[in-house]
């Protein structure tokens, strides 16, 4: 044990603890707003300035306006949150300059929250809510449903379900706490005191003294505070929200993402100062082990494991390469990782160089993220400043530093070996592995590259245990993984779930299900490198396994849902159109592969391809995938090989009947206006681009079908459904 | 046979710092100090094209003769990256997202109509050097799809239809900006 390093972290935490008390926290009005890149998108800056510019106007000392990162809540951006002291936190959605000068008066100065606002019509009446963890080892529940219980006891109180609301989450995160396993673990809003409750006597007593009373019961009260409290405090209450696991993005939209004193006073640094204090690396290699994490970058190696092995591998020097490439042309999670809780990643690189004993570290980001480096930036000075970085950090005797490396727009440079040659400074090529770069990396020596996210959950479980960790996710993959959650879905945004959690709990009752009535017909996993599972798998666990099993892959975690209007040639099309031109061109299959595959694939969708393309088509993907040299080649076949599997009658009806099944793919359709509906009202003639539309007014209109390009304007503008897409 | 040396290494070196910037000299400078300089040739070059807006022929030289990095590993490393630009580009750059969430939200239509408006295909420059049209890979906003970038702001859930009065914003944006540099 190593004093020092823990009598510098106590005295980091008390300083911050002071710097939070003194911002009056506790008793100031707190207005949250969000703050990442897809926030200020959709117009989180002139949001802030209102608040600004209301505050300043209203000459108030006790209001607070704190910047936070992005939940991931994306489609109801920007996400503003209104903490008073005592009262349930209320947070509004797409809030507007409009809208937060509305918050301010109506809510702020008047005290009444404005319901039409607020995020998921979440009840701002709200005044109290019991959250019940779900998770699936939490709690034997005995003879009675605890959940049933509550409802019942509530009732039988007399207290109004409409400002007493009950609800379950996917899990609290409590369970480090409670190894036993013998009750289950109930928070109770916005005091955030968490119970454990066994039977109906200790739901009796919850109800009558707090809820009722507002006394908290010390008897069944724990004492420490779960990973997750803060995020389910401020966002328990939204659906989205509390269907999640939130591990590694349990800060995200939480703390303010510039500042170390917020990182350090919700524990962050502690699992560091814990590492260095106990000062033996294969201690740490150990829980990581234990831990069953796998590497969230997509290949799902062991993250002990590769740790491990650059250990044995004595040299002088090694290093550690966080990988931020973020390249899954559909995943934002890293990113948003980065924006909202650069502090958490960093800590968990800190911990890497330890473990393996690595001196210096490279963020390797991609050069489109500049809000995320800038972040990454400030976060690194503000470690160094502290002793968290640099010379002894935590005045142990281990010493490392970061530093930030941009990528430039290749794809290809996700891969580890052309990963290695760009931060080498020359061009991201891959080489033959092995040798594997924790043997023979960055300069050849030693290197272990884990992604962002994998970074980030190394401090949780090292706090909250390794077996903790383990116990959330499934027998070979502990932990959960982020999804970015977009395409055809009501809810986009991000996602984090336990390990083995089914798809339909993402898709619907997490992502609400899929807009405007239409069919979900398959989710694409692991961007270009994955393959689309059909609808009917949809209770799958997921789990790096079971995607494999089902010709995708778990990839990074980009998660894009199609639905019927979706083209599967289209969509195989579309991921080889992006290999192609991101095969870096150094070995053959891949580089001649992709090519005359786009040609198949293009040949098709413009209804000139013959049955023999769909055997040359599955010849030629195995065997680029069989003998490319890195793992953009080897997997790029893999969008036309499970569309191919799956939806193997939409390539037929392309080839045989020359149709497109979805309406998608241009060549294929033609636009016709239907007289019967047609009312003559002139807007697709004005609106059509050649000008190949005639009729006049009140006249039925007719499209020539030679001159039409088949831009689908008349389509989109006809307000009496007379278009018709055949 | 005789070889004659010149040396003319102070002449090409003051030719170099003129084709840059000051900064990005001492930058590089700053580089040539460290371990392994060359590593930092990629983010050498970002500093360039942050400043130039491309990376034109002169600069790269300039940028193998302070760093002591051949002239072809320069141009090649310039050219494998797609981020790296060697010809100059409009005021206003549009970046239409290519990526997944953006092409199933329809991107495909967006960027046609963007062709459209600016009789120019993706990749190209309109004569009048107002806007270049670029495709890029996702942004990072995918829950926004489909995007579009000008210069760095990012407009999300972008329809066909409001493409003509982006433009004319940008139009009217730049005549303002022109206006007041002229008072
Ligand atoms: C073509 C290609 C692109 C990749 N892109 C990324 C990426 O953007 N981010 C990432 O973390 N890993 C990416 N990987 C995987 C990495 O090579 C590597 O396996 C990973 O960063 C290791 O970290 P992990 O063990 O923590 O997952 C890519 C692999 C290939 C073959
Ligand atoms: S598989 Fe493709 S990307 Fe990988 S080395 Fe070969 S050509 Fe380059
Ligand atoms: S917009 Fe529709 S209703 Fe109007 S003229 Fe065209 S087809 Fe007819
Ligand atoms: S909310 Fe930030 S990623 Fe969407
Ligand atoms: S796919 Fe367009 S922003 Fe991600």
């Amino acid at each position: 044990m190593n004093n020092t390093v823990l009598s510098r972290y106590e005295e980091l935490a008390q300083h911050a603890h002071t710097q939070w008390q003194q911002s009056g926290r506790n008793d100031k009005i707190i207005i949250q707003v969000g703050s990442a890149t897809c926030e200020n998108a959709a117009g989180a800056t002139e949001v802030w300035r209102e608040f600004e510019r209301n505050i300043q106007a209203s000459g108030r000392d006790d209001i607070i306006l704190h910047q936070v990162g992005c939940t991931g809540r994306c489609s109801r951006e920007p996400i503003v949150g209104v903490l008073m002291p005592g009262r349930m936190p209320v947070k509004y959605q797409r809030v507007t300059r409009d809208s937060a000068h509305q918050i301010f008066s109506r809510h702020i100065q008047g005290g009444e929250p404005v319901a039409e606002l607020t995020l998921d019509q979440t009840m701002p009446r709200l005044k109290r809510q019991v959250i019940l963890c779900e998770a699936r080892h939490c709690g034997t529940r005995g003879d009675e449903d605890i959940f049933t219980v509550f409802q019942d006891e509530i009732n039988r109180a007399g207290l109004d379900p409409e400002e007493n609301t009950l609800i379950h989450v996917g899990a609290l995160g409590f369970c480090s706490i409670h190894r036993k396993m013998i009750s289950t673990c109930v928070m109770v809003r916005p005091e955030n005191t968490v119970y454990f409750v066994k039977d109906r006597k200790d739901v009796q007593e919850i109800i009558a003294q707090h809820l009722v009373e507002g006394q908290i019961v010390d008897r069944l009260r724990c004492q420490e505070d779960p990973i997750s409290l803060r995020f389910f405090d401020l966002y328990g209450d939204a659906a989205f929200f509390n269907r999640q696991t939130r591990i590694s993005l349990r800060n995200a939209g939480v703390i303010n993402p510039e500042s170390l004193y917020e990182y350090i006073h919700y524990n962050g640094f502690r699992a560091l100062s814990l590492s260095l204090s106990n000062g033996d690396p294969d201690w740490l290699v150990e829980r990581v082990l234990e831990s069953k994490l796998r590497g969230r970058g997509g290949g799902g190696y062991p993250t002990g494991r590769k740790w491990k092995d650059a250990h044995r591998h004595a040299n002088d020097q090694r290093y550690l390469i966080c990988n931020a490439d973020e390249g899954d042309p559909g995943a934002f999670m890293d990113r948003s990782m980065l924006e909202s809780d650069p502090y958490s990643v960093i800590e968990g690189m800190i911990i890497g160089g330890y473990a393996i004993g690595a001196t210096r570290g490279f963020f390797y980001v991609r050069a489109e993220y500049p809000l995320a480096i800038k972040r990454i930036e400030k976060a690194l000075a503000e470690c160094r400043k502290h002793g968290l970085l640099g010379q002894n950090i935590l005045g142990s005797d281990f010493s490392m530093d970061l530093e930030v490396r941009l990528g430039a727009g290749a794809f290809v440079c996700g891969e580890e070996t052309a990963l290695i040659h760009s931060i080498e400074g020359e061009r991201g090529q891959p080489r033959i592995r092995p040798p594997f770069p924790t043997e023979s990396g960055l300069w050849g020596k030693p290197t272990v590259i884990n992604n962002v996210e994998t970074f980030a959950n190394i401090a949780p479980l090292l706090l909250y245990g390794s077996d903790w960790f383990a116990s959330v996710g499934t027998e070979f993959s502990g932990g959960t993984k982020v999804f970015a959650l977009a395409g055809k879905i009501q809810h986009t945004g991000l996602v984090e779930v336990p390990m083995g959690t089914t798809l339909r709990e993402v898709v619907y009752n997490i992502g609400g299900g899929i807009p405007g009535g239409k069919q979900l017909k398959a989710i694409q996993t692991g961007g270009p490198a994955g393959g689309v599972i059909p609808a009917e798998y949809l209770d799958m666990p997921i789990d790096f396994d079971t995607l494999g099993r089902l010709g995708s892959i778990m990839g990074s975690g980009g998660m894009i849902v199609l639905d019927e209007d979706d083209c599967m040639v289209d969509v195989a099309k579309f991921f080889m159109t992006f290999c192609q031109g991101e095969s870096c061109g150094k070995c053959t299959p891949c580089r001649e592969g992709t090519k005359r595959m786009l040609e198949i694939l293009e040949r098709i969708t413009m209804g000139k391809g013959e049955m023999e393309d769909l055997d040359k088509l599955e010849r030629l993907a195995s065997l680029v995938k069989n003998t490319s040299l890195c793992g953009l080649g080897r997997a790029a076949p893999n969008p036309i090989l499970s569309t191919l599997r799956h939806f193997r009658d939409e390539y037929e009806a392309h080839v045989k009947e020359k149709r497109c099944p979805a309406r998608k793919c241009k060549t294929l359709i033609h636009y016709e206006i239907d007289p019967a509906k047609c009312v003559g009202c002139t807007m697709c003639a004005r609106n059509c681009p050649t000008n190949c539309i005639s009729g006049g007014r009140k006249e039925v209109h007719v499209i020539d079908q030679v001159e039409c390009i088949k831009c689908g304007r008349c389509f989109d503008v006809c307000r009496f459904d007379a278009v018709n897409r055949k | 046979m005789d070889v004659k040396v010149t040396d003319n290494r102070d002449e090409v070196f003051s030719k170099s710092k003129e084709a840059l910037t000051p900064e990005i000299v001492a930058f590089i400078e700053d580089c040539t100090q460290k371990q392994h300089p060359n590593s930092h040739l990629i983010n050498v070059l970002h500093k360039v094209q942050g400043h130039f807006g491309y990376l034109g022929k002169e600069q790269l030289d300039a940028v193998a003769q302070l760093l002591q990095v051949p002239t072809a590993k320069v141009t090649g490393v310039a050219t494998f990256y797609h981020f790296f630009r060697l010809e100059p580009r409009g005021r206003f750059v549009i970046n239409i997202c290519l990526g997944t969430a953006c092409y199933v939200k329809g991107a495909e239509r967006v960027c046609e109509r963007l062709c459209d408006e600016l009789g120019i295909h993706v990749g190209e420059t309109t004569p009048d050097g107002m806007f270049s049209l670029e495709g890029t890979r996702c942004v990072g906003t995918c829950g926004l799809a489909p995007v579009v970038l000008v210069n760095d702001t990012v407009f999300g859930e972008v329809t066909p239809d409001q493409i003509p009065a982006l433009i004319e914003s940008h139009i009217k944006k730049a005549q303002a900006m022109e206006k007041e540099s002229v008072v």
